[in-house]
């Protein structure tokens, strides 16, 4: 039997673009279904009952959400490259690491975006996003996962493609190629990955949609 | 085989994130050093084993340090994964279930339970009231006719939950709420997961819990 894969999202979304490369490292076959927010389906509400949030991987008629845990289930069930170090310390770090992503850096960028670059706000987005800055320069690496990417690197999907659009849409300066070497080299590398590259909404689609959510009168 | 002095548990008596680790080692039956923080003087150990978030617990295993405590429970289950019991199940949907469940507790429980405690005023009180109740019954929900979170074995999403057992009597106290009567089968999990011995034997009783908390009132002048 045919495994039948769809995923629930939305493309703007930089949750989904994780489960989204996921998909696409793997080389899986899956439908995207589409889901207008402001009128989630049925299915949407059936398979995410507690937070009814995209994404949702359904496999096999069998709902998973949330992106990260989505992420590892995809490296668990599909083999081919690899998403999750093997071993059980560089493990445990990559899980470390997408949790500050996603408890620290995202929210005090989401702040600095929706507040329009306010100074309390990027500077707070700045000590967030230091940690990612000094852990690529401490280990010498190109990607978080060292020679290719790894679940790190796709947790950090917004600061490479996310970050910039908004910077556009709202003439802010959030990352700086100065304050950020580390950061703003590991971007350019990371957008240009094969799955990655595949797997990124229209960047003026997402400028456009900053533009409307957070853009003034 | 590891000597004691491999590991190293970095802990804060009360806390329930602390005591997860501290059910998961038991459980695997590993022999670690604990050691005790004083949050309000962290040792220079705290603070150079975890620089991001300067927090316990910190499990450091052979010199190295693993943080967050659902993360440390995952390492435990890997790291000692030819010690019963399996701490996740093999299953890889199942395993995605629990990490979600795991996860859950933290977004969900903790902010809700914190809040009752925290809030003043009775009206923002009875709000606080009705979202952990809300919350612990979609822990219910999870549970149903299973006698654990995931699957029909002790785990993680149970490992991750159980420690918040122990402040029940205190959110009964503080919220004027009876937890056991509203939510009867999240009660029965509870009792299931202490007739383990890795529990029973870590969790502290409620009451010292309660005594914890009214001090922490008093100080800041409740």
């Amino acid at each position: 039997m045919a495994d039948e894969v769809k995923l629930h999202g939305v493309t703007g979304s930089p949750f989904v673009c994780r489960a989204v490369i996921a998909l696409n490292l793997k080389g899986i076959k899956y439908e995207f279904v589409a889901e207008d927010l402001s009128n989630k389906s049925a299915d949407l509400l059936k398979y995410n009952p507690v937070y009814k949030k995209v994404p949702v991987l359904v496999h096999n008629g069998n709902p998973i959400s949330e992106s990260l845990v989505i992420v590892e289930y995809i490296d668990e069930v599909w083999k081919g490259v690899p998403i999750l170090p093997q071993d059980a310390y560089e493990k445990a770090q990559a899980r470390f690491w997408a949790k500050v992503i996603d408890d620290k850096c995202l929210p005090a960028v989401f702040k600095a975006v929706s507040s329009h670059g306010e100074e309390q706000a990027v500077a707070e987005a700045h000590e967030a996003l230091q940690f990612l800055e000094n852990e690529l320069k401490v280990k010498g690496i190109k990607f978080f996962g060292g020679d290719n990417i790894n679940l790190v690197d796709i947790a950090a999907t917004f600061v490479a493609f996310w970050i910039g659009a908004a910077e556009e849409a709202l003439g802010i300066e959030v990352l700086s190629k100065h304050k950020f070497p580390k950061l703003t080299e590991w971007s350019d590398n990371y957008v240009n990955c094969q799955a990655v590259k595949e797997s990124l909404p229209p960047r003026e689609n997402l400028v456009a949609f900053f533009k409307k959510r957070f853009g003034k009168a | 085989m590891a000597g004691s002095d491999d590991v190293i548990l970095l802990d804060f008596w009360v806390s329930a994130f602390g005591l997860r680790v501290r059910i998961a080692l038991a459980e695997k039956g590993i022999h670690y050093e604990y050691r005790e923080e004083n949050l309000q003087n962290k040792s220079p150990l705290l603070l150079e084993m975890n620089p991001v978030h300067k927090k316990i617990p910190v499990l450091i295993h052979q010199g190295k340090p693993v943080c967050e405590s659902n993360i440390i429970v995952q390492y435990i289950d890997e790291a000692w994964h030819d010690k019963s019991p399996s701490l996740l199940p093999s299953d890889p949907y199942l395993r995605a279930q629990a990490r979600f469940w795991a996860d859950f507790v933290d977004k969900k429980v903790y902010e809700a339970a914190k809040k009752i405690w925290m809030t003043e005023g009775e009206e923002d009180r009875q709000v606080a009231k009705k979202e952990l109740i809300e919350v612990l019954k979609v822990l219910e929900g999870q549970l149903g006719e299973k006698p654990y979170m995931v699957g029909e074995s002790f785990g993680l999403a149970d490992i991750a939950m159980i420690p918040f057992s122990v402040w029940f009597h205190t959110l009964n106290e503080i919220g004027k709420m009876n937890i056991e009567r509203e939510c009867p089968k999240l009660a029965a999990w509870v009792n299931r997961c202490m007739e383990r011995e890795s529990v029973s034997k870590t969790l502290p009783h409620p009451h010292k819990f309660y005594e914890f908390v009214l001090e922490m009132q008093k100080k800041k002048g409740h």
